[in-house]
């Protein structure tokens, strides 16, 4: 504490003193009386930014101002350091020759022996082919392996949780009571024991009037009383389909739908999926559903087709 | 027994609320301003507008104080604006559209609810439309509205009666107090606290990505420009 205090009444009073006369021999150094007090005032201003930095940390802990006094101090730190650099150190240039790196006459040495080595081989076409051969086998053994990182994608993301009789369950694993749902109400299922992070777990169920229902004749009797269920999936590029437009009144207003927010991919929901609007190329899954015995939704069977986003033209159906 | 006292009290606001308006002076403000579309007798018109029998108060209270109705044209989208009706014709209007059966107005208290409990029930059910503050956008054949300016009794009504495109919510999906704490949390996200600094309006990652690119990145730019010119000299 006091070797410090000494220092600094050296640092306040010790300026003015006589400087030590000259080296005898070296020009005198030119000196910059008024950038170093700049530079002094500059370093001063930093722990004053600190303690304003440390009066915000412990009052209001706002950010912005936390952040405009810390960077305030490491920009008066940073000016000091850049008017020391320019202003107050000598500034010389000095330039060091490089010795020469290249050898001329051992490489040209070299490049002879390897001239001559070539002279001796007969087959030498074929020698090179066959280790080139060697060489690609051997690369191939090593790449191989490969094969085995990771699991066969495609394989799991076909296999779907969902059999007949399987029940649907909320986010919470209860099963799905299907009054619960009003008529222009939607709620997301999963199916019941499996993991919901599975691509084909999750689906959006929408119930509409039975008679707006325009299914395929095969999938009679896939919406019981209204309820339809569709993978939530997104056959673009695999968002969830969450937004279900329902029109009060139907006549004046857009026809039911479920729309994936990412690129407003639309589905008919009455028609059994079919795309109406937006960039996805196929229609969206859907469940054939049944209500059992306690009035639950449950699943009737597998999806109307694969489940998830189509790529490299494996999902085109 | 002071909840009791309470409930009496609130029992005899909600009657003395539905008893403001005046069903009888509500239907002729109704045939001058409504029937053209919803017809003379409520039964409504084919193709221009619904039948309101069953509508209720909560569905005419929605639609009259948030100014969607009357709309310009039947087929245009109803959208938020300042209502056309002054409040006590609006108390007729809805007293005569109760009468003709239905759910009344919901009674929500955001003070029940539990802001994140509310969150929580919103991002699962209301922010993939309306986004995480209900700052709303759109979707293909509607525009979806700014929660900015509902009232807890109108957010209340639009869940349960799905206005225009929006789905329908029963009390067995969304109970009244879960209801009561998606309530709340519009409330707040109205100003949510920006700690992490200005929130750009809430409206998402798009505009802060611009700022970062064409703010950020192009005073980066000129400050390289500026570094390159001293040091060339």
């Amino acid at each position: 504490m006091i070797r410090w205090l000494v220092a600094a009444i050296l640092l306040l009073f010790g300026r003015g003193k006589p400087e030590p006369p000259p080296t005898p021999g070296l020009p005198p150094r030119p000196t910059h009386p008024r950038a170093e007090l700049l530079a002094l005032a500059l370093l001063a201003l930093v722990p004053g930014a600190v303690v304003v930095f440390a009066v915000v940390y412990f009052t209001s802990a706002n950010t912005q101002l936390l952040g405009l006094t810390l960077g305030g101090a490491f920009a008066f730190a940073a000016a000091a350091a850049a008017l020391a650099a320019n202003r107050i150190l000598p500034q010389d240039t000095h330039v060091e020759e490089r010795p020469e790196l290249d050898h001329p006459v051992e490489q040209a040495e070299v490049e002879e022996l390897v001239a001559e080595a070539g002279e001796g081989v007969t087959r030498k076409r074929l020698l090179v082919l066959a280790a080139g051969g060697a060489g690609s086998a051997l690369a191939g053994a090593l790449v191989l392996p490969a094969l085995s990182c990771g699991p066969d994608a495609t394989k799991i993301l076909s296999e779907s949780p969902w059999r007949r009789g399987r029940r649907l369950v909320d986010e919470h694993g209860e099963p799905i009571a299907a009054h619960a749902i009003e008529l222009g109400g939607t709620i997301t299922g999963f199916a019941e024991g499996a993991d919901k992070e599975r691509m084909a777990s999750s689906v959006v169920v929408v119930h509409v009037r039975p008679d707006e229902l325009d299914l395929p004749p095969e999938r009679t009797g896939w919406a019981p009383e209204g309820f339809a269920a569709y993978s939530k999936i997104c056959t673009h590029a695999g968002c969830a389909v969450s937004e279900f437009r329902y029109p009060l009144y139907d006549p004046t207003s857009p026809k039911p739908a479920l729309v994936c927010p990412c690129h407003y991919s639309t589905f008919d929901v009455s028609t059994g999926g079919h795309r109406i609007f937006g960039p996805a190329g196929r229609a969206l899954p859907q469940l054939p559903l049944e209500i059992d015995g306690e009035g639950h939704l449950v699943a009737a069977g597998d999806f109307s087709g694969r489940v998830g986003p189509s790529w490299w033209g494996v999902r085109k159906s | 027994m002071r909840v009791v006292a309470a409930a009496v009290c609130t029992l005899v606001l909600a009657g003395s609320a539905a008893a403001a308006g005046d069903p009888q002076h509500g239907k002729q403000l109704f045939q001058t301003g409504c029937a053209s579309c919803h017809g003379l007798d409520a039964r409504g018109i084919r193709g221009r507008g619904p039948d309101l029998h069953g509508a209720g108060a909560a569905a005419a209270d929605f639609y009259l104080r948030t100014g969607r109705m009357p709309l310009d044209s039947p087929r245009s989208e109803p959208q938020r604006s300042e209502p056309a009706y002054p409040s006590d014709q609006i108390d007729d209007l809805v007293a005569y559209i109760g009468s003709l059966g239905g759910p009344a107005v919901p009674t929500v208290d955001p003070a029940q609810g539990s802001v994140s409990d509310g969150q929580r029930l919103f991002a699962a059910n209301c922010a993939q439309c309306h986004q995480i503050v209900g700052r709303g956008g759109a979707m293909p054949g509607a525009s979806i509205p700014t929660l900015l300016h509902a009232t807890p009794t109108q957010i209340a009504e639009a869940v349960r009666i799905g206005p225009y495109v929006m789905p329908r919510f029963g009390p067995d999906q969304i109970s009244d107090g879960d209801l009561a704490s998606i309530a709340r949390y519009v409330e707040y996200a109205k100003h949510p606290r920006d700690e992490g600094g200005w929130g750009m309006f809430d409206i998402g990652p798009v505009p802060e990505g611009m700022a970062t690119w064409f703010v950020g990145a192009l005073a980066l730019v000129l400050l390289i420009r500026v570094l390159g010119k001293r040091a060339g000299e």
